[in-house]
């Protein structure tokens, strides 16, 4: 359900509407968009660890979606006060709205793992595994340094 | 009056005698290194797993790039005695280059600088001294071959009575202990985790809680933690706080991805980007020490 809810989202475009009243909606795509990740990524790594069957036009469409997620025009996602300074639901530092070019750089550099991780999606689920270290390795990343720890 | 006087300054010269005994540098036997030299290929290894990258690149290039690690210092870490900044231990005269092989490994085994003063336990000697001393020097030969970097060491933060680092000699009498948490590890596979676990990941320093002195509360050992930064809490990660099977845990302690495909954060991330190079069968000790632990079923 919520991932139908942050599709949906994504293709209304962003906006508020579908937010609750209370929530910023900024700050709720932000983490929908981190969800669709998550679901993708989910896919893979359950065939890397051998919890589901290896299915090459799968981990493609998987690889694909995240790829696509990766580039997506991210442009007036991220406005001034929405930081987790800023809004109780929010987990994004101050440190990456001060760090607007670090944070797109990493965001290249997880589309070029996609993009990596689809041209080895056919090649068995030993090769998905090879590299989702570099695909979580990226996520990583830039949640080192932007997001704040959980409490 | 004279008498007692008398009586005062022979009981101060007895405490002083006593608090400087008690205080002393406790450096590594002589024999300890005899007839070892240590073997920099193998030592990338001892190096990846002591994670003595993650605190001590500077604090620009933590995780990014993959030549070889410039150990310049200059990470800061806050904590409740003081704010202590990484020296730079690279093989250089600002770093570690002019010390001996045992001056490193008696700094990293037994928190003793070359010329006798005691190191804070935010060096994890606490940890590293369950090492094997070949692999000690192993690191070290590997340690020389790094780049070397010129930035002087910063000193530390810390005020009065921490700033005694003689004091410090009482902390290792509580707290410096060659002995395992895991007095009986089973297998040759759990051995070797509980070799990683409590000796060179030194994974207890931030998953376990630690007492008012700054000690490890090795009843709760990796129970989970106060973040010494104040930021959030450090999960624990012993059985009775994490029910992960197996394979989970390593995929996470190689991608960073939890078994939800969240992502690690903070401070975990040079964590695992150190980790995630040892070869499997390291990987797989780890877990295997963990589902070891009192209230785990030791199997998946």
């Amino acid at each position: 359900m919520r991932l139908m809810m942050a599709t949906g989202l994504l293709l209304a475009g962003l906006g508020g509407p579908l937010a609750a009243q209370d929530d910023n909606p900024n700050v709720e795509a932000r983490q929908h968009h981190m969800d669709l990740y998550s679901y993708n990524l989910s896919i893979l790594g359950a065939m890397a660890k051998g919890e589901r069957d290896y299915d090459a036009e799968l981990a493609g469409a998987a690889a694909s979606r995240l790829h696509a997620l990766a580039t997506l025009d991210q442009t007036g996602y991220w406005p001034e006060g929405t930081s987790s300074e800023e809004i109780d639901d929010s987990r994004a530092l101050p440190a990456l709205f001060e760090n607007m070019d670090d944070y797109m750089n990493l965001t290249e550099e997880l589309a070029s793992a996609a993009m990596e991780m689809q041209n080895v999606a056919g090649d068995g689920a030993e090769a998905i595994g090879g590299q989702m270290r570099a695909l979580g390795g990226s996520c990583g990343s830039c949640h080192e340094k932007y997001r704040q720890s959980d409490d | 009056m004279r008498r007692a006087l008398i009586v005062l300054a022979a009981l101060i010269a007895v405490g002083s005698a006593a608090y400087w005994w008690l205080t002393r540098p406790d450096p590594l036997p002589a024999d300890a290194l005899a007839g070892l030299s240590g073997d920099a290929g193998r030592g990338e290894r001892v190096f990846l797993a002591a994670g003595c990258a993650s605190c001590h690149v500077g604090p620009e290039t933590e995780v990014e790039g993959d030549g070889p690690p410039l150990l310049a210092g200059g990470q800061r870490f806050t904590t409740g005695f003081g704010t202590f900044l990484a020296p730079n231990i690279s093989p250089g005269p600002e770093g570690v280059g002019d010390w001996s092989d045992a001056e490193i490994v008696d700094a990293m085994m037994r928190g003793v600088s070359p010329d006798g003063a005691h190191y804070y336990p935010a060096l994890p000697y606490a940890a590293y001294i369950h090492a094997d001393p070949a692999d000690m020097l192993d690191l070290v030969a590997y340690l020389r071959t790094l780049p070397v970097a010129d930035t002087p060491s910063q000193p530390h933060e810390v005020a009065f009575p921490f700033n005694i680092r003689r004091n410090v000699g009482l902390w290792k009498r509580l707290y410096l202990t060659p002995d395992w948490v895991m007095e009986e590890p089973g297998t040759a596979e759990i051995e070797r985790g509980r070799m990683l676990v409590e000796g060179l990941a030194h994974c207890g320093e931030c998953h376990t809680p630690r007492d008012a002195l700054g000690g490890l509360e090795r009843d709760a050992w990796l129970h989970g933690a106060a973040n010494p930064s104040g930021d959030g809490r450090i999960p624990g990660i012993d059985p009775t706080h994490l029910d992960w099977s197996r394979s989970d845990i390593a995929a996470y302690l190689t991608t960073g991805l939890t078994p939800d495909y969240d992502s690690a954060g903070g401070e975990m991330v040079a964590v695992i980007d150190k980790l995630g190079q040892l070869p499997d069968e390291d990987i797989d000790a780890i877990t295997a020490y963990l589902k070891a632990l009192p209230g785990g079923a030791s199997g998946e």
